[in-house]
């Protein structure tokens, strides 16, 4: 029989017993539902996850440290990264021909000191202990400023600041929104590096020394506490609103090149000073590199361990949360095909029934003429067009449970304060896999009485009433 | 009289089967439905299975359909052996080969009559296009042109026997099977039902068909076929040629 006969020979048989197989189908429905809504929960989060570590540029980032200064627990300290378990190149310093012959990898974007120290913010009268960091001028589009109010670093050189919103908060006047702190000054107060005078500038070395102690010697420069106003022009949201994204948060940004020529005193000072051989020139704490592409960035981690360096990205953390995903979204799947598995039972019930009463009707068929084979495929057909409106009711349910789901979740967050992001997902694949998983499972549901209703003996079948 | 071209058959015969056995086990026991019968029914003959019930007329008719396979013995319809067939082309047998038109009409009751009488085409794979005018020439040969948008539970038996004998009849076989066609009718239907199946073996024109039918009332045989082969306890106990 042709296919076209059979599916309408299978949607008549259906409508025959019309209460019977919606109840069948819609058992389809329930199950495809709970498991396209699960999926889809699933799949919400891990794109969540996704997009916000994607959106903070942190897939394409690369942090490289000597491997001489980082110290065992730190990111790419003591702790090797296993691709370079093979690795034998000495360990380097972090300096600027490093930092040259870094930016001259292949698929590299640039290659950007990291500065970050701690400071206090003035405002009088209040006064406030804050992280700052360097921000280059392409970190402008990445997650960290989301929902930036005011604007970027109006040039590279501008002694402007971006701060938190929560530092803003305590900044400002009570009753005052953070906002307000816009177009205002700051001053920030740090820990500043000054070169020693030269030695010709010194006292007689038969005097003792007043301006340098021989502890500043010891370093090659000494520590004075400076201060420099800057001009507050972005604000970013509170940290209950997802501004903080990404490792490198801080309560307030500068243009990264201000916040190099500022010289103040960083980790990487004092670890050079508790080393015994610190060398000459500019060393530096960490440099970030920015990758052309997510895919780039384990070559260049590659390269740079290869180099003598320490690398880390978030690569290597995400690997095993996208593990951690495959195997939740996994169990998300076998939950909700036990739905589907538990229908798959209504479905060889339900034709087992229709053989019994059409027992006389397969006789009838193949007395006219049907093989086994019509037979077969005609219960097939039967199956099959359940699965198939039951898959397709069932994504429409799932969607729908999935979008009340979603619903739910945003007004429990914004009663909890806080922004509501999009757990919720159904990519073209779900809806596609779901119809077609449900048109297998209806299929192989199908094979038992399917194969039964051929095997029927047509003499014995015309003679039963 | 136009009957099938004896050349299309073996030998002249539309059916002949050669020591054919039918037998059952039920529990210990073995039943002969059908034991040893030979029998030779030429192309264009009207024959009649006469005989009590139990007799074994209905499951030599189920053996000359394929619906059914002989214990031993070799059945032979338009010289193909039904024995030895595989169960696709026994179905192609009885789709194409024979129509076969049940006491009981056997027709489905939720399809109208146009869509019974299509069925034989739909499982024929005859393209869409041809159906309706075969279906509709099949319904006003045995007069229902008028009924066919009625379910058969619409119709009376007569009507949905004569029904039954169209869908039997559209794809044209060579073969009329009918087990006790005016079985379930009063002897007034059952008489129309008779000269519908003496047209259809004898049509005033175009091509005349063999046909082989069961029943238990000798009167019918005697007026309408040609031969009349009794039956008794699975073997055949007499034998008239009557035209």
């Amino acid at each position: 029989m042709k296919l076209g006969d059979l599916t309408e020979l299978a949607a008549r048989n259906l409508r025959e017993a019309v209460l019977r197989n919606s109840l069948t189908t819609l058992g389809i429905s329930v199950g495809v539902a709970s498991l396209v809504a699960l999926l889809s929960l699933g799949v919400g989060l891990q794109q969540l996850v996704d997009r916000s570590v994607a959106r903070a540029g942190l897939f394409d980032t690369v942090s490289v440290r000597s491997r001489q200064s980082a110290p065992f627990g730190q990111p790419g300290g003591g702790r090797r990264n296993p691709r370079d378990a093979a690795d034998s190149a000495p360990p380097r310093p972090l300096d600027d021909a490093a930092r040259k012959e870094i930016a001259a990898l292949p698929n590299v974007v640039e290659v950007n000191p990291e500065i970050r120290f701690t400071a206090e913010a003035r405002r009088e009268p209040i006064s406030q202990l804050v992280m700052v960091s360097g921000m280059a001028p392409s970190s402008q589009s990445s997650g960290t400023l989301d929902g930036l109010s005011g604007h970027f670093f109006s040039s590279p050189d501008a002694e402007e600041a971006i701060i938190q919103g929560d530092l803003a908060k305590r900044l400002v006047d009570a009753g005052q929104a953070p906002n307000s702190l816009l177009g205002q000054e700051i001053t920030l107060r740090f820990a500043q590096r000054q070169a020693l005078p030269p030695p010709s500038e010194q006292a007689p070395t038969d005097a003792p020394n007043q301006a340098v102690g021989p502890d500043e010697e010891a370093m090659g420069f000494s520590i004075v506490p400076s201060e420099k106003k800057f001009l507050v022009v972005g604000v970013t949201p509170t940290s209950e609103s997802g501004g903080q994204v990404g490792f490198n948060n801080s309560g307030m940004y500068l243009p990264l090149a201000v916040a190099e020529k500022l010289e103040v005193v960083q980790q990487a000072d004092l670890r050079n000073m508790a080393r015994s051989s610190s060398g000459e020139g500019t060393r530096y704490a960490a440099l970030n590199i920015r990758a052309s592409s997510p895919t780039a960035v384990a070559q260049i981690e590659s390269s740079v361990t290869h180099m003598g360096f320490a690398a880390f990205s978030l690569i290597d953390v995400t690997r095993n949360l996208r593990t951690f995903f495959a195997i939740f979204d996994l169990f998300l799947g076998i939950f909700g095909s036990l739905a589907l598995a538990v229908a798959s039972l209504g479905i060889i019930n339900t034709l087992v029934m229709a053989i019994l009463e059409r027992r006389r009707e397969i006789g009838v068929l193949k007395a006219l003429g049907a093989a086994d084979r019509d037979v077969r495929q005609l219960f097939f057909a039967e199956a099959g067009v359940m699965g198939l409106a039951g898959g397709l009711f069932g994504v429409l349910l799932g969607w729908g449970i999935g979008r009340a789901i979603q619903f739910a979740t945003m007004i429990y967050l914004k009663r909890q304060g806080m922004n509501p992001p999009n757990i919720w997902s159904v990519p073209w694949w779900l809806v596609l896999g779901a119809i077609v998983f449900a048109v297998v499972i209806s299929l192989a549901s199908g094979i038992y009485p399917a194969s039964r209703a051929a095997r029927l003996d047509p003499v014995e079948a015309l003679r039963y009433e | 009289m136009n009957v099938p071209d004896a050349a299309t058959s073996a030998n002249g015969f539309a059916i002949r089967a050669e020591q054919v056995s039918r037998h059952y086990k039920m529990g210990e026991a073995l039943i002969r439905a059908v034991n040893e019968i030979s029998l030779e029914i030429g192309a264009g003959q009207f024959v009649a299975l006469l005989g009590a019930s139990g007799s074994g007329k209905s499951t030599l008719l189920n053996l000359m359909a394929g619906l059914d396979r002989p214990s031993s013995g070799t059945i032979l319809a338009l010289g193909r052996n039904l024995a030895n067939m595989s169960s696709e082309d026994l179905a192609t047998h009885r789709n194409r080969t024979i129509g076969i038109v049940f006491q009981s009409f056997q027709l489905l009751p939720r399809m109208t009559l146009e869509e019974n009488v299509e069925l034989p085409l739909r499982l024929a794979e005859v393209p869409r296009s041809e159906r309706p005018a075969r279906v509709r020439e099949a319904l006003e040969r045995v007069g229902l042109a008028a009924r066919t948008r009625h379910r058969p539970t619409e119709l009376s038996g007569g009507e949905q026997q004569r029904a039954a004998i169209a869908r039997a009849l559209v794809n044209q076989p060579m073969i009329l099977l009918a087990d006790e066609p005016t079985g379930n009718l009063d002897s007034k239907t059952g008489e129309e039902i008779m000269s519908l199946i003496a047209r259809i073996h004898r049509p005033p024109s175009g091509q005349g068909r063999t046909i082989v039918m069961v029943t238990h009332e000798r009167m019918l045989a005697e007026r309408y076929a040609d031969r009349i082969v009794t039956l008794s306890d699975g073997a055949i106990s007499r034998e008239e040629r009557l035209r």
